[in-house]
């Protein structure tokens, strides 16, 4: 993985930078020694550090705005970072670069219950907000595994997932407006408390495009009543195909869960030594499915769930019976990335999506490859939509075992796309799928979306290096290629 | 006459606009053209009609996907998904009738471009949030792809969401792939009569924050209530609440009984079961029941479901309107006579007091000229959005000003 070659012309004017971002983000807000710094040189994806040029830690939209323009006018380029807990690398820093650090951005500004919404700033942590508005009744929907620290201003970069989003969705779908800066410092709101923000859906592209468009100042989000109830239910299948077809099945029924995790054999184990889950050990493939929702409903989709996963061959079944119990069933699952950091020293996470019905075919392929490179693979599956984590086990004091690890990973997901799915569901592109992008998308796919960033950033400053492959000069995407008169189109219909 | 380019293969597409983009001729680009009046009038010489790129590519009703050609008209796709019990969760509005076309004539690529969404909206979101991926053509003549085929994706920048709600002007699309859900097994609506507007915003905010899953809520006034074709709220003699709860049998039982509960300090109650249930969302989902006078221009405005009955009041007070209301006060349909702007200055006005956006949506071709249609943008967001559309249609051949003049 190759970052951009730092602009020697800007790291001469550090001093002449820092002193310019001290006069409007005053006292401690900029950041500039190296022990200091060294506190933001990765992200979650900690294979990949380097340390940021200089820090600075605005606390106003204004301020955001002086930055930004201060950067643009003098061509620096800058990395947005929320709390750091990505999995893709989308805020490492560039050498060269002023990382923006967005965490004294952390007020919920406003509860709005009766239009079931929450005005936050963007370092309010994405748990923040279901606990500020849990006293009426109301929590956010989307919970990525790191909600306790991740922010919702990261998950509106990264449009987040989580466990729950096949019923509930993606943070995409539970954003109802921003507040944000572009590059040139202009501050500029989308939507709203209301509905589907107006003209084009701005709103819709700024989240999920990795601090390379704008960087957002406040976001308003969808707030939903609490389920009644909610109950889970264990399912072990004698093989990894019988426990897909049992999530087909489930589906298929018109049933939709409100989470469906499946783990493999080696994450069931690591998981189990772990946290004593009370997982049956004897099993290939493990199902955790929940319904939430009127406690009759639950009551009613856990028999007709327990029955069909019999039909297609469970042959473990354990219903929770009470909250501590659920609570259990999910403590193996939600610490099967710890639990297997005790059983490797270091462990990557990818993150395709897949058909379902390819679920057997990919994850006998990804055995394969694993002993191809030499690797130990453990799967956990958010198998309702698809979405596959596999964690791949390796050592990085060992020789040659990152760059081994990093080839199996890349040779997973492109299988994920060979069998029709993607690159990444839920962690986004970052540094680490960036150069995969090809794999999926055609140059002209990648041209098209980088006109959208000229349109946002014409110089390319906001986080350069991540999400494309190669970021070309918009002025050369601009350029129409037409050769008049001289196009072949024999077969047109005309009327 | 415009000529009419019908392309029936992709490379036809493209080769079509990239003929177009050479050219600098404007292009209409329609579907089945349902909703052509939706817009500003344009100038176009030519007509992109895409209802040759039709029909099912892929349908795998586990996955909770269906693929298919732009073209492809909803009766098809609506017939297909209910053989299977499924349906597309946004519950996207007929409106056809509205512009004087018959039942069923949409395509499901106009209905993407329009981002329309019906009752469910409340609950499950708009087109954009079942939209998963798409193949077409820019307006640089060069066919791309965004989003993939999968429910699941974050990989690259969302364009699909760009391109829902862009009524054409970003890209003629060829094949869309959509997220399919299960169809409700059961539904029920609990109505509630006699309400004025601001204490029905009242009730149906206190059902939608209820732990029942309300899937719709809405409130007709006393004079579109008097149009229903459901007895039950055309014989009510005043206003009517409708609040739908849907699901499994049992849970609809157990949830509807709890929400006449919290209800009951309203008014009295009614309760409609499948059919009727069914045809009053219908007849709300696509406008049914605003003045049948085909002469009266029809905005669509969201706004803040809780300020949805205020805004009303307010252009009420300035101008002869009448109107209802969907999504628990946040869209309000509205029509209003032609005379004038249309009651352009009145609504916008009103609308800007609480934040949201109002859109002429049908009107005679010579107002369409003379107002914004869709909610003027200005500053940053105008000069944004103007420059989205140089990315994906620098010459403007591509349904040209339908949304902004020079956009």
């Amino acid at each position: 993985m190759r970052m951009p070659a730092p602009d020697q012309a800007v790291l001469a004017r550090r001093a002449e930078i820092v002193a310019a971002l001290r006069a409007i983000v005053p006292g401690e807000g900029v950041i500039d020694a190296e022990e200091e710094l060294r506190a933001y040189e990765c992200d979650g994806l900690n294979i990949y550090r380097q340390l940021p040029m200089v820090v600075c830690l605005p606390s106003t939209t204004a301020q955001v705005s002086d930055v930004l323009r201060y950067c643009h006018d003098q061509g620096i380029k800058v990395v947005p970072r929320g709390a750091g807990t990505g999995l893709s690398g989308g805020a490492l820093p560039l050498g060269d670069g002023v990382l923006l650090g967005m965490g004294k951005f952390n007020r919920v500004l406003e509860l709005d219950f009766a239009n079931r919404c929450a005005v936050v700033q963007p370092g309010v942590t994405n748990l923040g907000i279901s606990n500020a508005v849990a006293h009426e009744g109301f929590y956010y929907a989307p919970d990525p595994s790191s909600q306790i620290a991740c922010t919702i201003g990261g998950n509106v970069a990264e449009n987040s997932g989580g466990v729950h989003c096949l019923k509930y969705g993606l943070t995409t779908n539970n954003v109802l407006g921003v507040e944000l800066v572009l590059m040139d410092g202009e501050v500029v709101r989308l939507g709203g408390k209301h509905f589907d923000a107006g003209g084009y859906d701005l709103l819709g592209v700024v989240t999920g495009s990795e601090g390379l468009l704008c960087v957002v100042t406040e976001v308003t989000v969808r707030i939903l009543p609490k389920p009644e109830t909610a109950r889970a239910v264990l399912l072990g299948f004698p093989t990894v195909a019988s426990g897909g077809s049992g999530v087909a099945a489930i589906i298929a029924a018109g049933i939709i869960p409100g989470g469906m995790e499946m783990m493999d054999r080696p994450a069931i184990h690591a998981a189990e030594a772990f946290v004593q889950a009370g997982y049956p050990l004897d099993v290939e493939s493990l199902l955790i499915v929940e319904l939430d929702g009127p406690a009759a409903e639950v009551d009613e989709l856990i028999a007709a769930v327990e029955a069909i996963a019999r039909e297609q061959g469970a042959v473990y079944a354990r219903v929770s019976n009470s909250e501590e119990e659920r609570a259990r069933f999910w403590a193996g699952r939600k610490a099967a990335f710890p639990a297997v950091g005790r059983i490797s020293p270091d462990y990557m996470c990818m993150d395709g999506t897949i058909p379902r019905k390819e679920l057997a075919h990919v994850l006998d392929r990804i055995a394969a490859l694993g002993d191809q490179h030499g690797l130990r693979v453990a799967n956990v599956f958010h198998a309702g939509d698809g979405n596959l984590h596999p964690l791949i086990l390796f050592d990085a004091n060992k020789p040659g075992e990152v760059e081994a690890a990093e080839r199996l990973g890349a040779d997973i997901l492109r299988l994920c796309v060979e069998v029709g799915g993607v690159l990444t569901g839920e962690h986004g592109v970052g540094v680490e799928k960036r150069d995969l992008m090809g794999t999926m998308f055609s140059e002209a796919d990648l041209s098209q979306q980088q006109r959208l960033k000229c349109a946002f950033d014409p110089q390319g400053l906001l986080n350069p290096g991540k999400l494309f492959p190669v970021l070309h000069r918009c002025a050369e995407l601009g350029r129409m290629h037409v050769h008049r008169g001289q196009l072949p189109f024999p077969d047109l219909p005309r009327f | 006459m415009a000529e009419i380019l019908k392309p029936a293969t992709a490379p036809q597409l493209r080769d079509a606009i990239a003929w177009a983009a050479a050219e600098e001729a404007a292009l209409e680009v329609v579907g089945l053209g349902s909703k052509r009046g939706v817009g500003r009038p344009l100038q176009a010489s030519h007509t992109l009609d895409l209802s040759g790129l039709a029909g099912i590519v892929s349908y795998e009703p586990s996955e909770l996907v269906l693929t298919a050609r732009a073209g492809t008209t909803m009766r098809e796709i609506e017939t297909l998904l209910h053989e299977n019990r499924q349906v597309l969760g946004f519950e996207p509005p007929d409106l056809s009738p509205l512009f004087g076309g018959s039942t069923g004539d949409g395509t499901i690529g106009g209905v993407i471009a329009s981002n329309l969404a019906g009752p469910r909206r409340v609950k499950v979101g708009a087109a954009r949030d079942h939209f998963l991926g798409m193949s077409g053509v820019s307006g640089r003549g060069e066919a791309f792809k965004a989003g993939g085929k999968v429910v699941k994706n974050v990989t690259g920048y969302d364009l699909c969401k760009l391109l829902a709600g862009s009524f054409g002007t970003l890209a003629a699309m060829d094949e869309v792939t959509v997220k399919v859900l299960p169809a409700p097994v059961k539904a029920r609506t609990v109505l509630i009569s006699g309400l004025d507007d601001a204490r029905a915003a009242a009730a149906m905010a206190d059902a939608l924050n209820s732990p029942f899953e309300v899937s719709a809520a809405a409130h007709l006034p006393a004079r579109v209530a008097s149009r229903a074709d459901v007895s039950y709220v055309r014989d009510a003699g005043g206003p009517v609440t409708a609040v739908r709860i849907e699901g499994t049998g049992v849970s609809v039982a157990a949830r509807c009984e709890g929400l006449r509960g919290r209800l009951a300090a309203y008014g009295a109650l009614e309760e409609l079961h499948s059919m009727n249930s069914a045809k009053l969302w219908r007849a709300i989902r696509d406008v049914a029941m605003l003045l049948p006078d085909s002469r009266a221009v029809i905005w669509r405005l969201s706004v803040p479901p809780s300020e949805g009955a205020r805004i009303a009041a307010a252009i009420a007070a300035v101008r002869d309107v009448e109107f209802f209301y969907d999504w628990g006060g946040g869209l309000v349909w509205l029509a209003a006579g032609a005379a004038e702007d249309g009651g352009a200055d009145a609504i916008r006005n009103a609308v800007a007091t609480s934040g949201g956006h109002a859109t002429l949506f049908r009107a005679p071709d010579a107002l369409r000229a003379a107002v914004p249609v869709f909610e003027p943008q200005t500053g940053a967001l105008g000069a944004l959005s103007a420059r989205v559309k140089d990315g994906f249609d620098p010459r403007r051949i591509l349904n040209p000003g339908r949304m902004y003049a020079g956009v």
